[in-house]
């Protein structure tokens, strides 16, 4: 599971770059996810653009790493492509994120000098 | 090599499969069907649907009816009037109680740590396909289903 964590003043992001959160890696997700989130920032942006397919296996994955950051912290969720936001609208968990509609910016590069 | 076999004689438009019973192979099976749909000239939104109920409809296999072990799994897909027909079977353990679960959907107006992490599968098939029918025959488990673009939001 293809993880990118982008650290920022106001939110970690985390871009997630793999086609699909299923059974065959849900497990992988949250191992991965859970590395990642040692980062204290309060509030944290997962990337799902790439994402074209969610099943309930990753559903709960996701909502598993919810429960990691714990009630001080927040997880939200941005550019979810039509299957997946289906998925979240179909079992009202669309209600329980805050959803984004677009990912957040890539960081500039910086051309130095 | 592909781990899968289909008959492509089996019928001109219909597609067959069969595989183990690991997630791997589902996700394999999976992309191979987006494939099939596409090629047949099933509408995207109907192919999204269909990858979501079959996804749930292969995993619940997956996770219970070999009981841990290792067993085939045969998924064979229709064309039929703008919709898709669907039957599944596995020569696992019977359905408990000989029948389909309720399929209720969990609820979410729980506290953030309650939220539950399962149990969505049934809700989404029992939501998004019709004329759900399970048949126990000859130590095999058939499940039936048909789907249509219209079902389910």
């Amino acid at each position: 599971m293809d993880l990118l964590a982008e650290p920022g003043a106001e939110a970690l992001v985390i871009r997630v770059n793999a086609a699909r959160i299923d059974a065959a890696v849900a497990i992988n997700f949250k191992e991965r996810m859970r590395d990642l989130l040692a980062d204290s920032t309060p509030r944290v942006i997962l990337d799902l653009s790439q994402v074209e397919f969610l099943d309930s296996s990753g559903l709960g994955a996701v909502v598993a790493v919810m429960k990691m950051l714990g009630p001080e912290r927040a997880l939200e969720l941005a550019a979810l492509t039509p299957t997946v936001e289906r998925v979240f609208r179909l079992t009202r968990m669309d209600r329980v994120f805050t959803l984004h509609a677009d990912a957040p910016a890539r960081p500039r590069l910086s051309n130095g000098g | 090599m592909a781990a899968e076999s289909g008959k492509a004689t089996n019928c001109l438009r219909g597609m067959h499969r069969h595989f183990v019973n690991d997630p791997e192979a589902v996700r394999r099976v999976l992309v191979q069907t987006q494939a099939w749909m596409v090629a047949v000239g099933v509408p995207s939104p109907l192919r999204g649907q269909a990858e979501m109920v079959l996804a749930e409809v292969l995993n619940n296999i997956v996770e219970h009816a070999y009981d841990g072990g290792s067993g085939p799994i045969d998924l064979r897909l229709r064309p039929c009037s703008g919709g898709l027909i669907c039957l599944v079977s596995d020569q696992g353990l019977p359905m408990p109680g000989s029948a389909l679960p309720s399929g209720d959907c969990p609820s979410v107006e729980t506290s953030l740590q309650d939220l539950p992490e399962g149990g969505f599968g049934w809700y989404l098939i029992r939501l998004l396909a019709r004329d759900l029918r399970y048949r126990r025959f000859a130590g095999r488990n058939r499940l039936g289903f048909v789907l249509e673009a219209d079902n389910g939001g």
